[in-house]
């Protein structure tokens, strides 16, 4: 029952959880998914027939409000933790020529 | 009595007393960080200017008689996943080494409304991620009770901050245990309450479904005054309850007669510590001598809350955590090819390995083919668990039991093997997963001389009565507390 991850499993999840892994950290990452999936596989023996999944907790349903803007101008102060910022916009690489 | 010998409600009455002013508690506890911190390392940010710009806003407020409550004056820390506006926040991780939030989070202005004075933010496990505060990108926390051991995790900052009278008490965060856990290990008091008693606006979530604010204080009293102060309705936090029995205070009674207490077979098995078991099942008995109805039960499903809760965190965390993008704050790397390249890059880059391994399970078990088999399959599983605990409260007031079936694990021992440092969180995770609320009090000190910690478990929305328990075993029990520093 032991989980083998393959090289393009883990190389698939990478562009899922947009993370880049050195060739280490991929073994790695390998091993330990593994181990976890093999732990997690015991979820298996329980006959969940049936069963709706639980999401949450409490039945909760949607919270509406009324749009109306509640708080100020702080543009400034969010601009001010990006790295990098232009004429009151977040700068990004270019994305197309 | 020393200024920090005092509980955060002794301390606010001596203030309004006029015994002791705002500025000399947070001047005494300041000149204690100052002495100890280089040993327990429980702060990432100590904001030594702004929590004496505050003591003396707050004094001004006092002597106007706008500020009445029951914390006023008292300073306290803040776990660093809560943001603080203008106040350097980084989940102690580097991917967001200098963000600075520009609004703080509903628990914390919820304090400031009551008078609390800001010392800074507490050292924690990235992104709540871990059991021991050992994964922060800024060096692990130290226990007061031993530095040679871990204080927890992964809100070790803010139990060992307490623990060490480097505040007078702290908020955490709790998604498997994360403040039971560390007050165990540090011998402090901690509670996670009901999920949705506290607004998680402003928290940076880890697994939303499961994260609740909580406190982590000196005593019982501590406990239900912190309580009534966080505990709001937020219509920021779409899952915040709204509730109108939230004077946690009114349940400090020394009364346990007919409290129905179940303890579950299924917490005293294999793993369990015989030194943790021993005063765990000592403090019932305390608990029955004072007239509480004590009996065994088997709760069962026990060994299954850990793979369901990991499957379900890992899959929220992966959600959560792909907001850090390198672009509207906190790292990015410095050379890259394009947009993609630069994501992957500054992520890469910013998160440290158990924050990798968990957003790379994560994105494994919502990945499409996988979904139905691991994902819906753990929520399945939660429903049952939860149906478990909900027979369990048909004939139960309190469940009560260990923590943690250890006491506090020497540093660098727990990190090699997930799976057995994930282990250690199978008496308080499935409390996350039904949305319970949970408290951990100290219950004794093992020959090697760590606290042990007492877990009461009760049904949603029924912390009172963990309070009234907590608070008639301390009564019993006693001064609890750790020597020196003094």
């Amino acid at each position: 029952m032991a989980n083998i991850i393959s090289d393009e499993t883990i190389d698939y999840v990478g562009i899922l959880a947009k993370l880049e892994l050195s060739d280490e950290e991929k073994e790695q990452a390998k091993k330990d998914m593994g181990s976890m999936l093999d732990y997690i596989d015991k979820l298996g023996e329980l006959d969940t027939e049936g069963v709706e999944p639980m999401s949450h907790v409490f039945p909760v349903k949607n919270v509406f409000r009324e749009d109306i803007v509640t708080n100020g101008d702080i543009r400034e102060e969010i601009l001010k933790n990006a790295p990098g910022e232009k004429d009151g916009m977040f700068v990004v690489p270019r994305t197309f020529e | 009595m020393s200024i920090l010998d005092m509980t955060a409600v002794e301390l606010a009455a001596a203030i309004r007393n006029k015994e002791v002013t705002v500025m000399e508690a947070t001047e005494a506890v300041l000149a204690q960080i100052e002495k100890s911190e280089s040993k327990y390392h429980c702060y990432v940010t100590v904001d030594k200017e702004g929590a004496l710009k505050q003591a003396a806003e707050v004094q001004g407020k006092i002597d106007a008689g706008e500020l009445t409550g029951p914390l006023a004056g008292v300073p306290v820390a803040i776990k660093d996943n809560m943001c603080t506006e203008g106040l350097l926040t980084t989940c102690s991780s580097k991917i967001l080494y200098n963000f600075i939030p520009t609004f703080s989070s509903e628990a914390v202005l919820n304090l400031q409304k009551a008078g609390a004075v800001i010392l800074g933010k507490t050292n924690m496990d990235e992104f709540a991620m871990g059991s021991t505060t050992e994964t922060s990108a800024y060096g692990e926390t130290r226990n007061p009770w031993n530095p040679e051991h871990v204080p927890g995790g992964s809100s070790g900052g803010s139990a060992a901050a307490v623990a060490a009278n480097e505040c007078f008490y702290a908020l955490g965060s709790d998604t498997g245990g994360s403040i039971r856990q560390p007050a165990s290990f540090c011998g402090v008091v901690g509670l996670k309450p009901t999920y949705g008693t506290v607004s998680r606006y402003g928290l940076i979530a880890y697994g939303s479904s499961l994260d609740q604010i909580g406190p982590l204080c000196k005593d019982v009293t501590d406990c239900a005054t912190i309580m009534e102060v966080i505990a709001s309705h937020d219509t920021k936090d779409s899952t915040s309850v709204e509730r109108n029995d939230t004077d946690f205070t009114s349940a400090l009674v020394d009364d346990v007669k007919g409290m129905r207490i179940g303890i579950p077979r299924d917490y005293f098995g294999e793993g369990l510590d015989s030194e943790v078991k021993d005063a765990v099942l000592k403090a019932a008995q305390v608990l029955k001598d004072k007239g509480a109805i004590v009996e065994e039960f088997d709760l069962s499903l026990v060994e299954y809350a850990i793979p369901t809760y990991y499957t379900i965190a890992a899959a929220e965390a992966s959600s959560n955590l792909e907001r850090f993008d390198g672009i509207k704050y906190g790292y990015r790397t410095e050379e890259y090819e394009g947009l993609h390249n630069m994501y992957k890059k500054s992520r890469s880059e910013g998160f440290g390995a158990e924050v990798k391994r968990r957003i790379m399970l994560g994105s494994f078990v919502l990945s499409s083919g996988y979904y139905d088999a691991y994902y819906l399959k753990a929520l399945r599983v939660k429903a049952l668990i939860k149906k478990a605990f909900d027979e369990a409260f048909a004939k139960y007031d309190v469940i009560l039991g260990p923590v943690a079936p250890t006491t506090a694990p020497k540093l660098g021992e727990s990190l090699s093997d997930p799976i057995k440092m994930y282990l250690g969180d199978i008496y308080t995770i499935s409390i996350n997963l039904a949305g319970l609320p949970g408290l951990s009090i100290p219950c004794g000190v093992d020959t090697k001389g760590l606290p042990i910690g007492l877990q009461l478990i009760g049904d949603c929305f029924n912390e009172k009565k963990l309070i009234q328990t907590a608070y008639a075993y301390e009564k019993a029990r006693g001064v609890f507390g750790r020597k020196g520093d003094k």
